[in-house]
Order: C-alpha cells, then sequence, then structure tokens
C-alpha cells in the first residue's frame, strides 16, 4: 500500500488537514472528511455527480487525486450558499422543480456555476452543452436547463453577481 | 357495468387554495444546497465497510471455496459464505406485501452451489476499510466448474433444455381468453402479423444500492438503506431468523428507484454482517456492482396477429409474447401480468386471444422497472397500430379513434375502470402540439410518431393493498405528517404535505412530513407501482379531514354556527357566509388543545379487493384503475449514419388532478427521456450471460445533448380513485414512449426496426434490406 501523507485541502473558504495515501481520490477524501454533499455515482469520470470547483473550474472529483488539489480552491455545492441563504443557481433549482431525486443536483449545479462565470448569458445550447458530462435520470433535464437559464439572468442582475 | 348505466365520472372545475400549483417542494432545499443526507452519507463509530463477492461465469457449480487467506489478512472483521449460515432463502416474491401467501419463489442468499448468473454473490466481507475490503474480496479463492447454460428465453423452454428454475424452465405463464377469435379473424379483410422485441434496461439510477446497518441494545437490526421498500424488513426478518419485529428500516430519500430498489437490495448482507460482526457495517455498491446486482426490465418478443376490416375496425387479436425471466423469478409473474391485461392496449378488442410465458435462463434476472410489463405490451400494440393503418391505407390516427376505447368500457380482463378515459383527447393534443413539421434536408429525414396507453397506478387487486398515514396538529399550528412513505424523488413526501395543507387550510410551509421508517411512521405500503399518490395520498387526506371535522366543530360552536358553514384557508378559520367572523388557526388549535379535543388522526385507506382473475380466460379486475394518455414525437433519422435525433417529444395525459404541477411534469419530462433511451440508446449486451456493458461508458442513457426540450400537456378529468381525484402519472409517464419515436423512425424512413433499442447499426440494416 502507498504511504500515507499529510494534505493541506482549501474546502469552501477553510482550510483542513489530513493524511492520505497516493491513490485517494479528492472524492473519497472529500467525503471522508464530512464534505458528503459531493456525490459518488459511478467513480469513472461518467456521470458527474461528485463535480466540485476547482479553482473555479468544475472537474468530477473521483478523477482527481486528492494529493493534487493541494494549494487550490475547491468548491462544493454547499460552499456556494446554504438552504438559508441560497446562490442563485440553488434557488432557482428549488423554485423550478429541478430537483427531482436530488442526487445528481449537487455536480449539475456546480459544472452550472462554472459555465455561467465564464460565459454569463449562455444560451440554451450552452447550458446543454455544459451539463452534458452530468447525467441525470429523472428530470430528462427540461427543469434543469431552465433554472440555470433562470439563474443565469439573476447573476448578471448588478448586486446579485456572485 | 355498460357504458349507457355509467355517468360520466369526470369532476368538475373545482378551486383549490394550493392543490395543483407547482408549489417548491419540500424536500428541494436541502438537495440544493447540498445538505441532505442520503443513506450514503452516514457513518457511525466503529463502523466496518463491506464488500461482496461475486461469480464471473453465469452456469456454474461452485467446487471449491476457501476463505482461509481473506480472513486472516489484518483488518479484516468477517468473511461469510453460505456455509456460515443455515440454508434460508430471501424474499423475491412482491414487496412489502401483508399477510398474502408468497409464491414459492425464495432465492439464495449465497451461492451454497449453484451459479445461476453471472455476479451471483458468493461471499460476504466486512473489513475496518474499504481498501482492506477489497484486498480481502481479491483473497478469496473459488473454483467454478462451468455448467451448460441457456441464454436465450425461448431456447430455455424446449425440452431437454439446461435447467435453471422448476422443471422445464417456465416461471410464468398468463392467458387471456375473449370472445372468439377465430369468428373475429373470419370477419377480418386483412390480417396484419408482425414480431417486436424489447431490450433489457438497466434503472441507472444515480446513486448505486448502499445502506448501514447496526444492531442497537435491545438486540433490533436498524438498517438505514436506499430503498423504495421499508416494509422489507418482514422479509429480511425471515431471512436472517428473526421476528419481523426486531428489523427495522431507516429510510432515507432516495437517489433514484425506478423500480430498481423494490426488491431486495444490500439489506440481508448488511443485516448479517451487522449481526456476526457486532458493529455498524456499511455496504455501498460500486457502478459496476449496481449494473450486476439489481434485477433489469425484461425483454420480451410479442407476436402480433390482428384481424381489421376495410374501414379500421380490430376484428380479433391473438397475442403470444415470451418474456426472459433470468436466473431467478423475482417479480416475473407480476409483469407478466401486467403485459397480458394492456396487450391489446387502450382499444376495443371483443375477441382477444392472449398467451404470454417467462422463461427462466442464465441471464440477469429480471424485475421490476417503471412500466412493469405494460411498457411492453405498449411497444408492441403501438407499433402494431401503424403497421395495421400502412397495410390498410389508413391514416394513424384515424385508425387509433376508431377502436380507442371510451369510458365506461370494459379493458382487456372484462373490467371497466371507474376512471374517465380521455386517450382521445390526449392524442388530439399531443399530435397538435408537434406543429409546424420540420422539413427533411440533405441525409437528414425526419418523421413524426405517436403512441397512446394504458397503464395501471395501484397495485394488483388480489394483493389487497392498503395504506396508513397520520396527522396531527401541534399547539403552535403547526402539522405534522407521518407516513411510512419513501420518497423515491417524485415528491411523494412533499405531496402528502401540499394535500394535508389543502384540507386543513394552512400554507404547506407550516407542514412537516416524517416518512420512511417501518419503527415509527405508520406503514404506508411500498413505493412501486404508481401507488404512492393513490394509496398514501388517499390516507393522508383521510386523517386530514377527521383531524379538520374535529377542529371546523369547535370553530362551528364559537361562531355559533353549522359546521357546514365553516371554512379552513388562509391559516384561519371562518364563517363562509360571514368571513368577518374568523379566528386564527393557531388559536382554534389552542382552544382544541385546551378542553382536549383530539388533535391528531391514525388513517387506512384500502384499495379495492379483489380475487385472482380467472385462470384460463384471465377475466376479473387486476387494478384498482388505469391512466390514459399518449405521447408524440418527431425525429431525424441520418439515412447514412443511421443516427436518430429526437427533435420534439410531447406527452399529453389525464392525471385526474395534479397535486403539485410541476412534479407532474417532472414525470414526463423524465419518462420521455427514459423511454427515448429505450428506444434509441440503452443497450445491454450480454455474452453468455455476462454483461459486457458496465459501465456508463458503454450503457448510454440520454444527456442533456440527446433530449429535446419535452413539452407536457396536463388534462384533468378529476376522475381518479387517488385524492381530489387524481390518477398515477409515475409509470404511464414513459409508457408510450418508446413506441411513438419506433413509430416516428419508420415514418422517417419508410421501413420499421422491429427490435429495440434503435440503434445505427439496426437503422443502416433495416435501410439496406428495404
Amino acid at each position: 500500500m502507498s504511504t500515507h501523507r499529510p494534505v493541506v485541502l482549501t474546502i469552501n473558504g477553510r482550510t483542513e488537514t489530513a493524511s492520505f495515501p497516493a491513490h485517494r481520490t479528492l472524492l473519497e477524501a472529500l467525503r471522508e472528511l464530512g464534505h458528503v454533499e459531493v456525490k459518488c455515482g459511478c467513480e469513472k469520470g461518467d456521470c458527474g455527480a461528485c463535480a466540485v470547483l476547482l479553482d473555479g473550474v468544475a472537474v468530477d472529483s473521483c478523477l482527481t487525486l486528492a494529493w493534487m488539489a493541494e494549494g487550490r480552491q475547491i468548491t462544493t455545492v454547499s460552499g456556494l450558499g446554504s438552504a438559508d441563504a441560497p446562490h442563485p443557481l440553488q434557488q432557482a433549482f428549488a423554485d423550478s422543480g429541478a430537483a427531482q431525486c436530488g442526487y445528481c443536483t449537487p455536480g449539475v449545479i456546480i459544472a452550472a456555476k462554472s459555465m455561467i462565470d465564464r460565459n454569463p448569458d449562455p444560451s440554451e445550447e450552452d447550458i446543454r452543452v455544459a451539463l452534458s458530462g452530468n447525467l441525470c435520470r429523472c428530470t430528462g433535464y427540461v427543469k434543469i436547463v431552465e433554472a440555470v437559464h433562470d439563474a443565469a439572468a439573476v447573476m448578471r442582475t448588478p448586486g446579485d453577481r456572485k | 357495468m355498460t357504458r349507457a348505466q355509467m355517468p360520466d365520472p369526470s369532476g368538475p372545475n373545482v378551486r383549490f387554495k394550493q392543490l395543483g400549483q407547482p408549489l417548491r417542494r419540500t424536500d428541494a432545499p436541502g438537495k440544493v444546497s447540498g445538505k441532505t443526507m442520503y443513506a450514503g452519507d452516514f457513518a457511525m463509530p466503529g463502523m466496518l465497510h463491506a464488500k461482496v463477492v461475486r461469480a464471473n461465469l453465469a452456469s456454474a457449480r461452485l467446487r471449491r471455496l476457501d476463505v482461509s487467506k481473506a480472513r486472516a489478512l489484518e483488518g479484516v472483521a468477517c468473511v461469510l459464505t453460505a456455509a456460515d449460515m443455515p440454508d434460508r432463502l430471501a424474499a423475491t416474491d412482491i414487496p412489502g406485501q401483508t399477510g398474502q401467501k408468497r409464491l414459492k419463489t425464495d432465492s439464495q442468499i449465497l451461492v451454497r452451489e449453484r451459479v445461476r448468473y453471472f455476479g451471483e454473490p458468493i461471499a460476504l466481507i466486512a473489513a475496518i476499510s474499504r481498501d482492506i475490503a477489497e484486498r480481502a474480496a481479491a483473497l478469496v479463492e473459488f473454483d467454478l466448474e462451468p455448467l451448460p447454460g441457456v441464454y436465450d428465453p425461448e431456447e430455455a423452454l424446449k425440452p431437454g433444455a439446461p435447467l435453471v428454475q422448476g422443471t422445464d424452465n417456465c416461471v410464468a405463464e398468463h392467458k387471456i381468453r375473449k370472445g372468439n377469435v377465430e369468428e373475429g379473424f373470419a370477419r377480418a379483410d386483412f390480417i396484419v402479423e408482425n414480431t417486436f422485441r424489447t431490450p433489457f434496461q438497466e434503472h441507472a439510477f444515480l446513486e448505486p444500492e448502499v445502506g448501514l446497518a447496526w444492531v442497537d441494545e435491545n438486540e433490533v437490526v436498524n438498517i438505514r438503506v436506499s430503498t423504495q421498500v421499508i416494509e422489507h424488513f418482514r422479509s429480511i426478518a425471515e431471512a436472517i431468523g428473526v421476528p419481523h419485529n426486531k428489523v427495522r428500516i431507516l429510510g432515507a430519500l432516495v437517489g433514484g428507484g425506478f423500480g430498481g430498489k423494490e426488491d431486495l437490495t444490500v439489506e440481508v448482507y448488511l443485516a448479517l454482517l451487522a449481526r456476526h460482526t457486532g458493529r455498524p457495517v456499511r455496504l455501498e455498491y460500486s457502478r459496476e456492482d449496481s449494473f450486476v446486482g439489481h434485477g433489469k426490465r425484461h425483454p420480451f418478443k410479442l407476436t402480433y396477429r390482428t384481424g381489421v376490416t376495410k374501414d379500421g375496425k380490430i376484428t380479433a387479436l391473438d397475442v403470444r409474447a415470451i418474456a426472459d425471466a433470468g436466473a431467478y423469478v423475482y417479480l416475473s409473474p407480476y409483469v407478466l401480468l401486467y403485459c397480458a391485461v394492456a396487450a391489446p392496449g387502450p382499444y376495443r378488442v371483443d375477441n382477444l386471444n392472449v398467451h404470454m410465458r417467462a422463461a427462466a435462463t442464465n441471464n440477469m434476472f429480471t424485475s421490476a422497472f417503471r412500466g412493469f410489463g405494460g411498457m411492453q405490451a405498449c411497444a408492441a400494440y403501438e407499433q402494431q397500430m401503424d403497421e395495421i393503418a400502412k397495410r390498410i391505407g389508413m391514416d394513424r390516427l384515424e385508425l387509433r379513434r376508431r377502436n380507442l376505447l371510451e369510458t365506461g368500457e370494459p379493458i382487456s380482463t372484462g373490467f371497466v375502470p371507474p376512471s374517465a378515459i380521455w386517450t382521445d383527447r390526449c392524442l388530439e393534443q399531443a399530435w397538435a402540439a408537434l406543429g409546424e413539421p420540420t422539413p427533411s434536408h440533405g441525409s437528414l429525414r425526419t418523421g413524426r410518431g405517436v403512441a397512446v396507453y394504458q397503464q395501471s397506478y395501484g397495485r394488483l387487486t388480489f394483493l389487497h393493498d392498503s395504506s396508513e398515514a397520520w396527522v396531527g396538529v401541534e399547539v403552535d399550528g403547526t402539522v405534522v405528517v407521518r407516513s411510512g412513505v419513501t420518497d423515491i424523488g417524485a415528491g411523494q413526501a412533499s405531496a402528502l404535505g401540499q394535500i394535508v395543507a389543502e384540507v386543513l387550510g394552512v400554507s404547506l410551509d407550516n407542514v412537516v412530513i416524517y416518512n420512511s421508517d417501518s419503527a415509527v411512521t405508520p406503514l404506508a405500503g411500498t413505493t412501486t407501482a404508481t401507488r404512492g399518490l393513490y394509496m398514501t395520498g388517499n390516507a393522508a387526506k383521510r386523517a386530514a379531514e377527521a383531524v379538520r371535522a374535529r377542529l371546523v366543530a369547535r370553530a362551528a360552536q364559537a361562531f355559533g354556527a353549522g359546521v357546514a358553514e365553516v371554512e379552513l384557508a388562509f391559516d384561519k378559520a371562518f364563517r363562509v357566509d360571514a368571513p368577518e367572523r374568523s379566528m386564527s388557526f393557531v388559536d382554534l388549535v389552542k382552544l382544541c388543545a385546551s378542553e382536549g379535543i383530539h388533535r391528531s388522526e391514525l388513517a387506512m385507506f384500502r384499495a379495492p379487493f379483489t380475487d385472482f382473475l380467472d385462470p384460463e380466460t384471465g377475466q376479473g379486475q387486476a387494478h384498482p384503475d388505469y391512466t390514459f394518455g399518449a405521447h408524440a414525437v418527431e425525429v431525424s433519422v441520418d439515412i447514412e449514419t443511421g443516427e436518430v435525433r429526437v427533435l420534439k417529444s410531447v406527452g399529453a395525459h389525464d392525471v385526474g388532478q395534479c397535486v403539485n404541477r410541476a412534479a407532474v411534469e417532472g414525470q414526463i419530462e423524465g419518462g420521455a427521456q427514459n423511454g427515448q433511451g429505450y428506444a434509441l440508446s440503452e443497450e445491454m449486451l450480454y455474452r453468455e450471460g455476462r454483461l459486457v456493458t458496465p459501465s456508463f461508458s458503454e450503457y448510454l442513457t440520454p444527456t442533456s445533448m440527446d433530449m429535446p426540450k419535452v413539452q407536457c400537456i396536463l388534462l384533468e378529468s378529476r376522475s381518479g380513485i387517488g385524492p381530489f381525484g387524481a390518477k398515477g402519472i409515475g409509470e404511464p409517464a414513459l409508457t408510450a414512449v418508446a413506441p411513438a419515436i419506433a413509430n416516428a423512425v419508420a415514418d422517417a424512413i419508410g421501413v420499421r426496426v422491429f427490435e429495440m433499442p434503435i440503434t445505427p447499426e439496426r437503422v443502416v440494416r433495416a435501410l439496406q434490406g428495404r
């Protein structure tokens, strides 16, 4: 077995230190540290349920090694907002019924955030391309695409930008 | 009852305060913020991690099993094999049923001697970490002696075929006989015969099977698990040899079910390991485990022979079908029954002969999947309708119009559904919504297709289904609903809140729903068979109405009015004829509490109870009621590559009454997606029983790039037997999607692909054979 070494991770703005072996994925590490809002769907990069922002860019945490995330900003869906103070994406997903079983939702919201930060006024096609690595089995993506579109509009409004 | 005697069951256009609106579901804030704890998100001190060791052949005899090296590995707490436990079986029959006798179909928990399918569990491991559990699994040594297997259900039913189950591999058979088919065919101007094939399908819920079990201070085995059926505590108790009241299932919000978490999954393994180790044990399936670890949708081969007159009247129908049950029986008899009942579709067929069989093979076992046999029937009867129309030279919609059942007419089993049959309206509206046709250009040919359906909601009535719910009002005016219902993502819990809030005249924000705990929430039955809203919704409504009656009686007394003159709405009680005479809901509740008026109710709702259908004729009542509707699509087919794209997708359904409009639309939109994958891209390839497509890289569920913007048309006849006239929509949303797509492809290229999924390879082959 590979040797463990201490790893310093910056998760949702807070620094956490833990010891991990070289083969430990960021998904496993985050969940071991209690960030269970990051979901495991396939561990192969097929489904996108485990997506997190790494320095603002969505990545599959199951394809990222914990050691490689050191020194970088990791953001999970819980880092965007909370049930009491939701991010516009979270608000739009809740209001429009875009979360059904909800298991893909954390990854979908992260992928949408990553896209909107680069493309604040996305077309429907832009949204569909950006979410194409996130599988959902419940919604047909209809309300997800609507919610991302609505949230992008809110985020373009001065003062509400997150 | 004949049509003439039956009054129009559709209800008036009533005004609700909040029912039917697209309210934000109670589960939404937690899910979007990452706060919701799914079954896999819980951990306990001293928790062990489990792993299942599986057979790597589909038909074999276990010659040697040596777990000594695995047991010796440091950090391994327990390795269990069949030799370590009494020869008990686990139930595979209708999950969660109450008191009814089970079929003799229970299966072995771990392989004792015979391996019947690829991936059948051989040993269970519990270790202090997942890494160690996986290393221990690799240290389990076993020798499997290959045995002749059978992988084709037709071959399985031939004399001399390798035996998988019973004496002839036939695990279920169902017949329907009505009228006289010979006479019917004699009166026909045309006889159209076709054979349609439908595939295996994987549920592909995003959350793989997962659970956490521990034994508590009362020797109760607690299992927090992702399941559709908390009532499994009974069969788990029997499988591990303890009384029913010593197993408790705590559900969690489920990350997708679709029927794939209706049977037992990880529960028995967890219970055994927790009892053997005395420690909490967590078991989470990998995606590959999930692909080989739960039953699939039954593949069917259906042969339809239809007699029809030149003016489009169906005179006779003969249906023969065979389903692949896989290695164990599971729910095959019921899936087959659903398929047989649905065989003629929502059409008037007076002369009907249906004969269906399900055969055991060494393929993966098949069981519940949203649509449950009714979907496979629809795939056949709706493609057959298009083929008939083509043969007799009639418009496809016109042929359907001339044969559709109307309200008050009997279905295949002679049973008259108690609700309205609005298939015709759904058909017209779905078709019209396709709008202007997209022109063909270059190698892209566009085509359109439509399919109508009949799909039951509620369990088979001979299972004598019931559901309980508890509603209570706290002294601060907040409302509590307790129901065992599992919420698998459709908003099952939130819908109960909305129903209770409507009855008590409070806002949904004032209601909290406690659900899916077999020890403390009243058992609601299961979240299966599109029964959740119908059964549990009725139970919750009944409980809320009893509480309401007592509150209203007290308010009437305070107002000096009759109870009929008092309304509860907008968090108030008031006189309908003099709204200024009012009292806040909170004050009314406090008043009742101070006087000892009972502010809660436990209610039970019972579905119709019937006997089994006549075994020879299949006549009688099979289900409580049916949902009817239509799905229409427009596709483009690239005749050079064979690629099919869905351009437009419209579902039109009579849902009876929406409870939460957004949730209803969500079912239809998701159904459109699931049906599209089934029709076009989702292919489970088995080689001698071994799945060679066990990941989302190979098994292609539709992505955001594949799906069009699905359009929903909701009709509300208010005639259903669910709360407020609701019908079920979970399964019905999916039923007609695949044949609509198949019909559109045939329309586009002028030739039909008779086997799903309609992959580019099959399209090109069909074009070459034209």
